[in-house]
Protein backbone atom coordinates (compact mmCIF):
# COMPACT_ATOMS: atom_id res chain seq x y z
CA UNK A 1 0.00 0.00 0.00
CA UNK A 2 1.29 3.43 -0.98
CA UNK A 3 1.09 6.11 1.67
CA UNK A 4 2.57 9.57 1.97
CA UNK A 5 4.68 8.44 4.88
CA UNK A 6 8.26 9.56 4.63
CA UNK A 7 10.43 6.51 5.06
CA UNK A 8 13.96 7.69 5.67
CA UNK A 9 17.02 5.48 6.00
CA UNK A 10 19.76 6.87 8.22
CA UNK A 11 22.97 5.22 7.05
CA UNK A 12 26.70 5.82 6.76
CA UNK A 13 28.77 2.84 5.68
CA UNK A 14 31.37 3.41 8.36
CA UNK A 15 30.43 2.57 11.94
CA UNK A 16 30.30 4.98 14.84
CA UNK A 17 29.77 8.19 12.89
CA UNK A 18 26.53 9.14 14.66
CA UNK A 19 23.59 7.41 12.93
CA UNK A 20 21.82 6.27 16.06
CA UNK A 21 22.34 9.60 17.83
CA UNK A 22 20.88 11.41 14.82
CA UNK A 23 17.92 9.02 14.60
CA UNK A 24 17.07 9.52 18.27
CA UNK A 25 17.40 13.30 18.14
CA UNK A 26 15.49 13.67 14.88
CA UNK A 27 12.75 11.38 16.15
CA UNK A 28 12.24 13.49 19.25
CA UNK A 29 12.53 16.79 17.35
CA UNK A 30 9.95 15.73 14.77
CA UNK A 31 7.61 14.48 17.49
CA UNK A 32 7.91 17.84 19.23
CA UNK A 33 6.88 19.50 16.00
CA UNK A 34 3.70 17.47 16.22
CA UNK A 35 4.34 14.86 13.55
CA UNK A 36 3.63 11.24 14.28
CA UNK A 37 7.02 9.54 14.07
CA UNK A 38 8.28 5.98 14.38
CA UNK A 39 11.94 5.09 14.75
CA UNK A 40 12.84 1.59 13.67
CA UNK A 41 15.99 -0.03 14.99
CA UNK A 42 17.31 -1.96 12.00
CA UNK A 43 20.61 -2.68 13.72
CA UNK A 44 19.63 -6.14 14.91
CA UNK A 45 23.19 -7.14 15.62
CA UNK A 46 24.09 -4.25 17.92
CA UNK A 47 20.90 -2.49 18.90
CA UNK A 48 21.25 0.80 20.76
CA UNK A 49 18.42 3.07 19.75
CA UNK A 50 16.36 1.98 22.78
CA UNK A 51 19.20 3.03 25.07
CA UNK A 52 19.71 6.43 23.48
CA UNK A 53 15.99 7.14 23.82
CA UNK A 54 15.90 5.90 27.41
CA UNK A 55 13.34 3.24 26.51
CA UNK A 56 15.40 0.11 27.20
CA UNK A 57 13.35 -0.93 30.22
CA UNK A 58 10.01 -0.63 28.51
CA UNK A 59 10.51 -3.13 25.71
CA UNK A 60 8.16 -6.10 25.85
CA UNK A 61 7.94 -7.28 22.27
CA UNK A 62 10.14 -6.50 19.28
CA UNK A 63 10.07 -6.49 15.49
CA UNK A 64 10.76 -10.19 15.71
CA UNK A 65 7.43 -11.06 17.38
CA UNK A 66 5.61 -8.76 14.98
CA UNK A 67 7.11 -10.59 12.00
CA UNK A 68 6.43 -13.98 13.56
CA UNK A 69 2.87 -12.78 14.16
CA UNK A 70 2.97 -13.62 17.84
CA UNK A 71 2.06 -10.03 18.73
CA UNK A 72 0.33 -7.06 17.14
CA UNK A 73 2.22 -4.04 15.85
CA UNK A 74 1.00 -1.73 18.61
CA UNK A 75 2.02 -4.22 21.30
CA UNK A 76 5.62 -4.01 20.17
CA UNK A 77 5.72 -0.24 19.67
CA UNK A 78 7.15 1.61 22.67
CA UNK A 79 5.65 5.06 23.04
CA UNK A 80 7.90 7.78 24.46
CA UNK A 81 6.44 9.11 27.71
CA UNK A 82 7.31 12.78 27.31
CA UNK A 83 6.84 12.85 23.56
CA UNK A 84 3.94 10.50 22.82
CA UNK A 85 4.15 11.38 19.12
CA UNK A 86 7.27 9.23 19.01
CA UNK A 87 7.30 5.44 19.08
CA UNK A 88 10.17 2.99 18.90
CA UNK A 89 10.01 -0.30 17.07
CA UNK A 90 12.75 -2.25 18.86
CA UNK A 91 15.14 -4.60 17.09
CA UNK A 92 14.67 -8.29 17.80
CA UNK A 93 17.17 -10.86 18.88
CA UNK A 94 20.45 -10.86 16.90
CA UNK A 95 19.60 -14.43 15.83
CA UNK A 96 16.94 -12.85 13.61
CA UNK A 97 19.77 -12.04 11.23
CA UNK A 98 19.81 -15.71 10.20
CA UNK A 99 16.45 -15.48 8.50
CA UNK A 100 15.68 -11.79 8.05
CA UNK A 101 15.13 -10.86 4.39
CA UNK A 102 14.46 -7.53 2.62
CA UNK A 103 10.81 -8.47 2.30
CA UNK A 104 10.52 -8.84 6.09
CA UNK A 105 11.84 -5.32 6.52
CA UNK A 106 9.40 -4.13 3.91
CA UNK A 107 6.51 -5.77 5.76
CA UNK A 108 7.28 -4.09 9.03
CA UNK A 109 7.80 -0.70 7.38
CA UNK A 110 4.52 -1.07 5.49
CA UNK A 111 2.75 -1.67 8.79
CA UNK A 112 4.40 1.38 10.33
CA UNK A 113 3.54 3.52 7.29
CA UNK A 114 -0.15 3.03 7.95
CA UNK A 115 0.13 4.66 11.35
CA UNK A 116 2.93 7.22 11.11
CA UNK A 117 3.89 10.30 9.09
CA UNK A 118 7.59 9.57 9.40
CA UNK A 119 9.48 6.30 9.72
CA UNK A 120 13.17 6.77 10.51
CA UNK A 121 15.25 3.64 10.04
CA UNK A 122 18.47 3.39 12.04
CA UNK A 123 20.71 1.40 9.69
CA UNK A 124 23.57 -0.83 10.82
CA UNK A 125 27.09 0.03 9.69
CA UNK A 126 28.51 -1.75 6.66
CA UNK A 127 27.07 -2.45 3.23
CA UNK A 128 26.18 -6.09 3.76
CA UNK A 129 22.90 -7.86 4.55
CA UNK A 130 21.79 -5.51 7.32
CA UNK A 131 22.15 -2.54 5.00
CA UNK A 132 20.51 -4.36 2.10
CA UNK A 133 17.50 -5.34 4.19
CA UNK A 134 17.06 -1.79 5.43
CA UNK A 135 17.57 -0.10 2.07
CA UNK A 136 14.92 -2.29 0.43
CA UNK A 137 12.26 -0.80 2.70
CA UNK A 138 13.36 2.84 2.37
CA UNK A 139 12.20 5.62 0.10
CA UNK A 140 14.71 8.33 0.93
CA UNK A 141 17.96 8.47 2.85
CA UNK A 142 20.18 10.59 5.02
CA UNK A 143 23.87 9.73 4.77
CA UNK A 144 25.75 10.61 7.95
CA UNK A 145 29.46 11.16 7.76
CA UNK A 146 32.33 12.79 9.66
CA UNK A 147 34.93 15.11 8.13
CA UNK A 148 37.48 12.30 8.00
CA UNK A 149 38.88 10.46 5.00
CA UNK A 150 37.65 6.98 5.92
CA UNK A 151 34.12 8.12 6.79
CA UNK A 152 33.85 10.13 3.57
CA UNK A 153 35.12 7.26 1.47
CA UNK A 154 32.62 4.83 2.99
CA UNK A 155 29.82 7.37 2.60
CA UNK A 156 30.66 7.56 -1.09
CA UNK A 157 30.28 3.80 -1.42
CA UNK A 158 26.90 3.91 0.30
CA UNK A 159 25.71 6.78 -1.90
CA UNK A 160 26.53 4.66 -4.96
CA UNK A 161 24.48 1.77 -3.57
CA UNK A 162 21.56 4.05 -2.66
CA UNK A 163 21.56 5.34 -6.24
CA UNK A 164 21.43 1.82 -7.67
CA UNK A 165 18.54 0.98 -5.34
CA UNK A 166 16.64 4.03 -6.59
CA UNK A 167 16.48 5.65 -3.16
CA UNK A 168 15.95 9.41 -3.40
CA UNK A 169 16.35 12.06 -2.32
CA UNK A 170 19.64 11.31 -0.61
CA UNK A 171 20.86 14.10 1.67
CA UNK A 172 23.98 14.58 3.73
CA UNK A 173 24.49 15.22 7.43
CA UNK A 174 28.04 16.09 8.41
CA UNK A 175 28.54 15.17 12.06
CA UNK A 176 31.26 15.97 14.62
CA UNK A 177 32.35 19.15 12.91
CA UNK A 178 35.08 21.07 14.77
CA UNK A 179 35.07 24.69 13.60
CA UNK A 180 38.50 25.44 15.06
CA UNK A 181 40.15 22.57 13.22
CA UNK A 182 38.45 23.58 9.99
CA UNK A 183 39.67 27.16 10.46
CA UNK A 184 43.25 25.95 10.84
CA UNK A 185 42.73 23.66 7.85
CA UNK A 186 43.42 20.51 9.79
CA UNK A 187 39.92 19.19 9.06
CA UNK A 188 37.99 18.81 5.82
CA UNK A 189 35.59 21.73 5.52
CA UNK A 190 31.85 21.49 4.96
CA UNK A 191 32.33 22.55 1.34
CA UNK A 192 35.09 19.99 0.83
CA UNK A 193 32.81 17.14 1.89
CA UNK A 194 29.73 18.29 -0.03
CA UNK A 195 31.85 18.88 -3.14
CA UNK A 196 33.51 15.49 -2.95
CA UNK A 197 30.28 13.58 -2.28
CA UNK A 198 28.14 15.80 -4.54
CA UNK A 199 25.15 15.60 -2.21
CA UNK A 200 22.87 18.34 -0.92
CA UNK A 201 23.65 19.15 2.70
CA UNK A 202 20.72 18.65 5.06
CA UNK A 203 22.76 19.92 7.94
CA UNK A 204 25.85 19.71 10.05
CA UNK A 205 26.28 18.80 13.68
CA UNK A 206 29.00 20.37 15.78
CA UNK A 207 31.20 18.14 17.94
CA UNK A 208 29.65 18.61 21.38
CA UNK A 209 30.30 17.04 24.78
CA UNK A 210 26.63 17.41 25.60
CA UNK A 211 25.94 14.56 23.16
CA UNK A 212 27.70 12.20 25.57
CA UNK A 213 25.94 13.66 28.59
CA UNK A 214 22.56 13.19 26.94
CA UNK A 215 23.43 9.63 25.94
CA UNK A 216 24.35 8.86 29.55
CA UNK A 217 20.91 9.97 30.63
CA UNK A 218 18.95 8.41 27.79
CA UNK A 219 17.51 11.84 27.02
CA UNK A 220 18.27 13.06 23.50
CA UNK A 221 19.38 16.70 23.35
CA UNK A 222 16.29 17.71 21.42
CA UNK A 223 14.06 16.44 24.23
CA UNK A 224 14.83 19.17 26.71
CA UNK A 225 14.86 21.89 24.06
CA UNK A 226 18.30 22.73 25.39
CA UNK A 227 20.51 25.19 23.65
CA UNK A 228 23.82 23.38 23.28
CA UNK A 229 25.42 23.66 19.81
CA UNK A 230 24.53 20.10 18.81
CA UNK A 231 20.95 20.47 20.12
CA UNK A 232 20.43 23.45 17.83
CA UNK A 233 21.93 21.56 14.91
CA UNK A 234 19.64 18.57 15.39
CA UNK A 235 16.47 20.62 15.62
CA UNK A 236 17.47 22.64 12.56
CA UNK A 237 17.87 19.39 10.64
CA UNK A 238 14.39 18.28 11.72
CA UNK A 239 12.89 21.58 10.62
CA UNK A 240 14.64 21.41 7.25
CA UNK A 241 13.29 17.89 6.77
CA UNK A 242 9.85 19.40 7.25
CA UNK A 243 10.54 21.83 4.43
CA UNK A 244 11.39 24.91 6.48
CA UNK A 245 14.14 27.05 5.05
CA UNK A 246 16.73 27.48 7.73
CA UNK A 247 20.01 28.94 6.56
CA UNK A 248 23.03 26.71 6.95
CA UNK A 249 25.77 28.02 9.13
CA UNK A 250 29.19 27.28 7.75
CA UNK A 251 31.43 27.17 10.82
CA UNK A 252 34.44 28.15 8.78
CA UNK A 253 32.66 31.34 7.71
CA UNK A 254 31.69 32.38 11.22
CA UNK A 255 33.08 35.34 13.10
CA UNK A 256 33.67 38.91 11.98
CA UNK A 257 36.83 39.78 13.91
CA UNK A 258 40.12 40.51 12.18
CA UNK A 259 41.45 37.09 13.14
CA UNK A 260 38.46 35.31 11.65
CA UNK A 261 38.72 37.34 8.47
CA UNK A 262 42.40 36.55 8.17
CA UNK A 263 41.71 32.85 8.73
CA UNK A 264 39.10 32.92 5.97
CA UNK A 265 41.49 34.67 3.64
CA UNK A 266 44.03 31.92 4.26
CA UNK A 267 41.41 29.35 3.24
CA UNK A 268 40.76 30.96 -0.13
CA UNK A 269 41.32 28.37 -2.80
CA UNK A 270 43.84 29.65 -5.30
CA UNK A 271 43.70 26.61 -7.59
CA UNK B 1 45.51 24.69 -2.96
CA UNK B 2 44.78 27.51 -0.57
CA UNK B 3 46.60 30.72 0.22
CA UNK B 4 47.86 29.13 3.42
CA UNK B 5 49.28 26.19 1.47
CA UNK B 6 51.21 28.55 -0.77
CA UNK B 7 52.64 30.49 2.15
CA UNK B 8 53.50 27.23 3.86
CA UNK B 9 55.24 26.07 0.71
CA UNK B 10 57.30 29.25 0.53
CA UNK B 11 58.29 28.76 4.14
CA UNK B 12 59.11 25.14 3.48
CA UNK B 13 56.39 23.97 5.88
CA UNK B 14 54.15 21.00 5.32
CA UNK B 15 50.84 21.31 3.48
CA UNK B 16 47.78 21.48 5.73
CA UNK B 17 46.34 18.08 6.47
CA UNK B 18 42.91 19.09 5.15
CA UNK B 19 44.26 19.69 1.68
CA UNK B 20 46.19 16.42 1.76
CA UNK B 21 42.95 14.69 2.80
CA UNK B 22 41.11 16.35 -0.08
CA UNK B 23 43.65 15.22 -2.65
CA UNK B 24 43.85 11.68 -1.32
CA UNK B 25 40.08 11.34 -1.27
CA UNK B 26 39.66 12.62 -4.80
CA UNK B 27 42.12 10.04 -6.06
CA UNK B 28 40.81 7.08 -4.10
CA UNK B 29 37.18 7.87 -4.95
CA UNK B 30 37.91 8.07 -8.66
CA UNK B 31 39.13 4.48 -8.40
CA UNK B 32 36.38 3.31 -6.02
CA UNK B 33 33.63 4.72 -8.18
CA UNK B 34 34.54 2.84 -11.32
CA UNK B 35 35.72 -0.22 -9.42
CA UNK B 36 39.00 -0.34 -11.31
CA UNK B 37 42.10 -1.58 -9.56
CA UNK B 38 45.45 0.14 -10.18
CA UNK B 39 46.65 -3.00 -12.02
CA UNK B 40 43.67 -2.96 -14.37
CA UNK B 41 44.09 0.74 -14.95
CA UNK B 42 47.73 0.16 -15.77
CA UNK B 43 46.87 -2.64 -18.18
CA UNK B 44 44.28 -0.43 -19.83
CA UNK B 45 46.83 2.35 -20.10
CA UNK B 46 49.28 0.07 -21.86
CA UNK B 47 46.64 -1.21 -24.27
CA UNK B 48 45.44 2.29 -25.06
CA UNK B 49 49.00 3.37 -25.74
CA UNK B 50 49.47 0.35 -28.03
CA UNK B 51 46.40 1.23 -30.04
CA UNK B 52 47.29 4.89 -30.31
CA UNK B 53 50.87 4.00 -31.25
CA UNK B 54 49.54 2.25 -34.36
CA UNK B 55 48.34 5.54 -35.73
CA UNK B 56 50.62 8.19 -34.38
CA UNK B 57 54.01 8.32 -32.82
CA UNK B 58 53.54 9.38 -29.24
CA UNK B 59 55.84 10.42 -26.51
CA UNK B 60 55.42 7.44 -24.19
CA UNK B 61 57.37 9.11 -21.41
CA UNK B 62 55.11 12.13 -21.40
CA UNK B 63 51.87 10.20 -21.90
CA UNK B 64 49.45 9.85 -19.02
CA UNK B 65 46.14 8.05 -18.63
CA UNK B 66 44.33 8.75 -15.40
CA UNK B 67 40.93 8.80 -13.77
CA UNK B 68 39.42 12.06 -12.68
CA UNK B 69 36.18 12.53 -10.87
CA UNK B 70 33.82 15.41 -10.40
CA UNK B 71 30.18 15.48 -9.31
CA UNK B 72 30.05 11.70 -9.13
CA UNK B 73 31.07 11.43 -12.80
CA UNK B 74 34.34 9.66 -13.43
CA UNK B 75 36.26 10.40 -16.60
CA UNK B 76 39.14 8.57 -18.14
CA UNK B 77 41.57 11.26 -19.15
CA UNK B 78 44.36 10.51 -21.60
CA UNK B 79 47.01 13.05 -22.26
CA UNK B 80 49.17 11.76 -25.08
CA UNK B 81 51.52 14.23 -26.79
CA UNK B 82 51.72 13.30 -30.47
CA UNK B 83 55.09 13.55 -32.17
CA UNK B 84 53.89 12.79 -35.68
CA UNK B 85 51.29 10.86 -37.58
CA UNK B 86 52.26 7.39 -38.85
CA UNK B 87 49.28 6.77 -41.08
CA UNK B 88 48.67 8.32 -44.45
CA UNK B 89 46.29 5.81 -46.05
CA UNK B 90 44.08 3.07 -44.68
CA UNK B 91 46.21 0.32 -46.32
CA UNK B 92 49.17 1.56 -44.35
CA UNK B 93 47.16 1.05 -41.29
CA UNK B 94 46.47 -2.63 -42.11
CA UNK B 95 50.17 -3.35 -42.37
CA UNK B 96 51.08 -1.86 -39.04
CA UNK B 97 48.16 -3.61 -37.40
CA UNK B 98 49.40 -7.12 -38.23
N1 LIG C 1 28.13 15.56 17.47
C1 LIG C 1 28.74 14.73 18.33
N2 LIG C 1 29.58 15.21 19.28
C2 LIG C 1 30.19 14.39 20.15
N3 LIG C 1 30.05 13.06 20.16
C3 LIG C 1 29.24 12.50 19.24
C4 LIG C 1 28.55 13.30 18.27
N4 LIG C 1 27.82 12.46 17.51
C5 LIG C 1 28.04 11.21 17.94
N5 LIG C 1 28.90 11.21 18.99
C6 LIG C 1 29.40 10.03 19.74
O1 LIG C 1 29.90 9.10 18.81
C7 LIG C 1 29.63 7.78 19.20
C8 LIG C 1 28.95 7.00 18.11
O2 LIG C 1 27.66 7.51 17.90
P1 LIG C 1 26.46 6.60 17.39
O3 LIG C 1 26.28 5.40 18.25
O4 LIG C 1 25.28 7.49 17.18
O5 LIG C 1 27.05 6.14 15.99
P2 LIG C 1 26.47 5.05 14.98
O6 LIG C 1 26.79 5.55 13.61
O7 LIG C 1 25.07 4.75 15.26
O8 LIG C 1 27.38 3.79 15.34
P3 LIG C 1 27.18 2.27 14.84
O9 LIG C 1 27.72 2.23 13.45
O10 LIG C 1 28.00 1.48 15.78
O11 LIG C 1 25.73 1.98 14.90
C9 LIG C 1 28.82 7.87 20.48
O12 LIG C 1 29.67 7.69 21.57
C10 LIG C 1 28.28 9.30 20.45
O13 LIG C 1 28.07 9.80 21.73
MG1 LIG D 1 24.12 2.85 15.63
Amino acid sequence: METNTRIILICSGKGGVGKTTLTANLGIALARQGVCTAVLDADFGLRNLDLLLGLENRIVYTAQEVLEETCRLDQALVKHKQEPNLSLMPAGNPRMLDWLKPKDMQRIVDMLSEKFDYVLIDCPAGVEDGFRNAVAASKEAIVVTNPEVSAVRDADRVIGLLNTHGVKPVQLVLNRVRPKMIASQEMLSVDDVTDILALPLLGLVIEDEQVIVSTNRGEPLTLTGGNSPAARCYSNIARRLQGEEIPLIDPSKQGSGVRDKLKRLMQTKIF
Amino acid sequence: MTLRDIIFKLLGRQKTSASTARERLQLVLAHDRCDLSPELLDQMRREILDVVAKYVEIDIEEGAVSLETEDRMTALVANLPIKRSLVTTSSDNDETAS
